[in-house]
């Protein structure tokens, strides 16, 4: 018996389809390629999430701009836009720091987009939201709370 | 094959702005359902936006997502009629596609 091979098939099984979709021309290989950053969305605390990117302790910056309601509501719904005024901005990185898995969406940005992106994620409770961008090359963060309501108690 | 996506693509003043809603049910894989079973996780992992077949934005999106995610960027350049194409694959393989002219 080869235990071994069992569980490595189970650990990448989930990657395995999508390789076998691929193959099957069922997904186009452009998006097959773009691997997904599966270490930082399973990153449990921030140094991991920022080590994922290779990003080391990113330096906090006034030019990146997060739009958050300081107090959410619906802790399922949070909507949430960076903005970077930071020049040749390739990536945008939204993270909540007390969700089990930290990272929600990273974007990243070819010439000629707009450094400017908008979504709405998910907040456990009440934790800080980071947004990290990479620009020419560094990395820089802001941060912002954001306070999530429960059972409509006031916070 | 999930619902089609709701896209807006708008150009003004030579900066398109496009909107996104999807439609998905973002399951983190942390919610039990009534019988105490995990309910399996299953999100978007990918998504791109191709303007004309330029590649105007790829992003990874992780489990933290709302529930039927929205998304709005901007990019310079585009004009009315331009093809915009959106596209977005999940954890289970699925993945769809839908395109709009921008207006």
């Amino acid at each position: 018996m080869n235990h071994q091979r069992r569980d490595t098939l189970k650990a990448g099984g989930g990657l395995g389809v999508l390789g076998l979709l691929a193959a099957a021309g069922m997904i186009k290989p452009e998006m097959a390629n773009a691997a997904w950053n599966q270490t930082a969305f399973e990153a449990k605390n921030m140094d991991a999430a920022f080590a994922a990117f290779s990003a080391g302790k990113p330096a906090e910056s006034a030019d990146v701009v997060i739009t958050a309601p300081d107090i959410a509501e619906n802790g399922a719904v949070v909507p949430v836009g960076v903005v970077s005024k930071l020049p040749k901005t390739e990536q945008i990185v939204i993270m909540i720091e007390k969700n089990p898995n930290m990272v929600a969406a990273t974007f990243n940005l070819p010439e000629g987009t707009v450094a400017d992106v908008q979504t709405r994620v998910k907040m456990g409770q009440t934790s800080d939201v980071y947004a990290m961008v990479k620009a020419d090359g560094k990395f820089y963060m802001a941060k912002k709370e954001v306070k999530v309501t429960l059972g409509g108690c006031g916070g | 094959m999930a619902s089609p996506m709701r896209i807006r693509a708008a150009a003004k003043d030579g900066v398109t702005e496009v909107r996104v809603l999807m439609s998905h049910v973002m399951e983190t894989g942390q919610r039990k359902d009534s019988a105490g079973a995990v309910i399996p996780a299953h999100f978007i992992t990918e998504l791109t936006a191709k303007h004309n077949d330029k590649l105007v934005l790829s992003a990874e999106f992780g489990p933290s997502v709302s529930t039927n995610p929205y998304l709005a960027f901007k990019f310079n350049g585009g004009a009315k009629g331009d093809k915009l194409v959106v596209s977005w694959v999940d954890n289970k393989g699925d993945t769809r596609t839908d395109e709009v002219q921008i207006a």
